[in-house]
């Protein structure tokens, strides 16, 4: 375990530098062709020359390699890999700091991956075990053919179908028919601050269908090969029941990879909410980098996703290693 | 092997059905296994693997209608005009007094938000999306499988940077990493979502094109070809790829369907196709706002065309991964 864990650092590190590099270079490299992008915060207007050359200095986009296309500017990004490591990853173009603009959005996004993580979870796995211990009954083809019907529908359609669904036609028909609040706010079409779970009940499913599509087929196949191995019919032949055969000696074995797959999941989410959050409304992690998308804050675009980028292999690495823990043969190889 | 042990599967890629061993598998054909026995008794059949994974396909009824649905979007792509005789991109075809109107004889589908036929709308619709799915395939999978057989085949070295370079690539979440790039790019075109597309999609078929050569690498015919003095390249051409490429096939087909919806993506967050080029997510992106407004045609016509489409190919790759896998038989 430890040689394996040592070994999984080790790679671990390159790759982190390299993702962070590939994210610096391309937005040297759009610099360098494009121009400054404090100008593009004017507009049409033409400001003095020395407004800009202020407004990018404070910005730290001053670096005489900003000019030069195709030089890699190793030098800023060593400087920015230190202000990372004190936590400082710049300032918006109102000189709100990034950080504090995420720390504020985080308790959202974590909210709404929770939701999404605990839905995904439960109806999955409990989706999967059905058709797989039922295996080409009624119950495995319904399975099999609702959750290839999830996977087609793109996040951002099914969203606004949930939305119009939900939000507008069950939301107006409660409201007429006098419901409380909190159900009312749970149909809404987009999020309520004043109700900060209920209304993230209904996008959080949204976010999780995807997945829940994949953890369903992946419990079923992987539930369906354990079925076949050699202990589960040294279990049968002991005369155990079934119930037991399946919750313990089958389905403990064939979560593992549908554990894994939930755990990059978790990292992939919380970056991954940009189309829900954008939808619904929610000013969330995603909802940040999407604003700054439409409003031309490169800079922040960058800093956040550089930090979402570094929470996801950060998630990877730790579920990597809990695979370890779970799977024997992965550690001993 | 180093990268043992790291599930590969992000941000729902298509890539991650591929992961799924092959235990699903088509029921319809039980019945006809008592007739291939019976067969296999008279004349000795000369079964590739192909040949087997053709007779299977040519009896599921998913594999033939999913693969039908497909030629049609295909042609809505390659000939629109077979479809309609409007072009919503020729001046007179839309009428702005007549925006938004229901269903009815003369449209079918309604109008869209710009007054357009939203039927011929729908077809042309198919074409930027089916361009950039396509070329988007056929280049990351060449891209992988190039890298892959390098990387798997000769090892060492040059295996070590392509492995890291492919991890470093799949740290970043595809959506998020998308879009920032194109949020870098300044005009935002059919072929740029492509290249930003392809930079990241090379992975996953590099990844799986690797772990396959390595594994036909250690085959009993490899080193049989190698002792008769085969070169390097006839290796590769004539025995491992044959023998690696039927998993690279059912990812690629997986991928048509995503780059279709990760088009149409991009396009609705702003970052992908913009006016006036027709495509459905554009369409999709007007007709959000105004679907909440109480004209549900808005939004019905072009969603499900993207739902069919990519409903297809994923029907389509699923039963080439059950039939080309010979463990599921």
């Amino acid at each position: 375990m430890g040689r394996y864990t040592l070994r999984r650092l080790l790679q671990f590190i390159p790759v982190l530098l390299g993702t962070l590099f590939l994210l610096h270079y391309l937005q040297s490299l759009s610099f360098q062709i494009n121009g400054n992008p404090i100008r593009a915060l004017f507009g049409d207007r033409q400001p003095p020359p020395e407004t800009i050359a202020a407004l990018t200095r404070a910005f730290g986009l001053d670096d005489p390699c900003l000019t030069q296309p195709g030089n890699p500017c190793f030098g800023l990004f060593f400087d920015r890999l230190g202000n990372y490591a004190q936590g400082d990853f710049g300032v918006d173009f109102n000189r709100q700091s990034v950080i504090d603009l995420i720390i504020r959005a985080a308790p959202l996004t974590l909210r709404l991956t929770f939701i999404a993580v605990v839905f995904e979870s439960i109806i999955g796995i409990v989706a999967g075990v059905l058709a797989g211990i039922r295996k080409d009954k009624f119950i495995d083809n319904f399975v099999r053919f609702s959750t290839v019907l999830i996977i087609a529908v793109p996040v951002f359609v099914l969203g606004v179908l949930v939305q119009i669904g939900s939000g507008l036609y069950v939301g107006t028909w409660l409201a007429e028919q006098g419901a409380p609040e909190w159900l009312t706010a749970t149909f809404s079409i987009t999020y309520q601050s004043d109700h900060p779970w209920a209304s993230l009940l209904v996008p959080g499913m949204v976010l999780g269908a995807l997945s829940l599509g994949f953890i369903a087929r992946l419990t079923r196949t992987s539930l369906i090969e354990s079925m076949r191995a050699d202990y589960v019919r040294s279990a049968r032949a002991k005369g155990l029941s079934g119930t037991r055969v399946v919750g313990i000696h089958a389905l403990r074995n064939s979560l593992i990879p549908v554990i894994t797959y939930i755990g990059i999941d978790v990292g992939a989410l919380m970056g991954g909410a940009l189309v829900t959050e954008g939808i619904f409304n929610i000013p969330g992690v995603g909802g940040l980098v999407f604003q700054s998308i439409r409003s031309g804050e490169t800079p922040v675009v960058i800093a956040v996703v550089t930090l979402l980028t570094m929470v996801f292999l950060l998630t990877t690495l730790l579920v990597d290693l809990l695979y370890a823990v779970l799977d024997p043969r992965i550690r001993y190889e | 092997m180093s990268d043992q042990g790291t599930p590969g599967i992000r941000e729902g890629n298509a890539a991650a059905s591929t992961r799924e061993s092959p235990a699903g598998h088509p029921s319809d054909d039980v019945d006809d296994r008592d007739d291939e026995a019976q067969e296999r008794g008279k004349k000795e059949r000369n079964a590739s693997l192909w040949a087997d994974a053709w007779r299977e396909l040519y009896h599921n009824w998913l594999f033939v209608v999913s693969g039908l649905l497909v030629l049609i979007v295909l042609s809505w792509a390659a000939f629109p005009g077979l479809w309609t005789s409007n072009d919503p991109s020729d001046a007179g075809q839309c009428e702005l007094l007549n925006n938004r109107a229901p269903p009815s004889s003369e449209h079918i589908f309604g109008t869209t938000v710009q007054g357009c036929d939203m039927y011929a709308t729908v077809i042309y619709g198919a074409r930027p999306s089916i361009i950039i799915a396509v070329v988007v395939t056929a280049v990351s999978v060449f891209i992988g499988m190039a890298f892959g057989v390098v990387a798997g085949y000769y090892g060492g070295w040059i295996d070590t940077v392509i492995s890291r370079l492919t991890d470093v690539v799949l740290g970043l979440p595809f959506l998020l990493g998308a879009v920032v790039f194109l949020a870098l790019l300044q005009d935002q075109n059919i072929w740029t979502v492509a290249i930003v597309l392809i930079a990241l999609g090379w992975t996953q078929v590099t990844r799986i094109m690797r772990g396959n050569v390595i594994a036909a690498k250690g085959q009993d015919y490899v080193e049989a070809a190698r002792a008769l003095g085969a070169s390097n390249f006839s290796i590769i051409m004539r025995h491992i790829l044959p023998n690696s490429i039927a998993p690279v096939i059912v990812l690629a087909t997986l991928y048509l369907g995503s780059f279709v919806s990760a088009e149409a993506t991009l396009t609705f967050l702003g970052v992908g196709l913009q006016l006036p080029a027709i495509s459905w997510g554009i369409t999709i992106a007007e007709g959000q706002l105004l679907a909440v407004g109480g004209f549900p045609h808005l939004l019905i016509y072009p969603a499900g065309a993207v739902i069919v489409t990519v409903l297809s190919f994923i029907l389509l790759g699923d039963a080439l991964r059950d039939a080309l896998d010979p463990r599921g038989r």
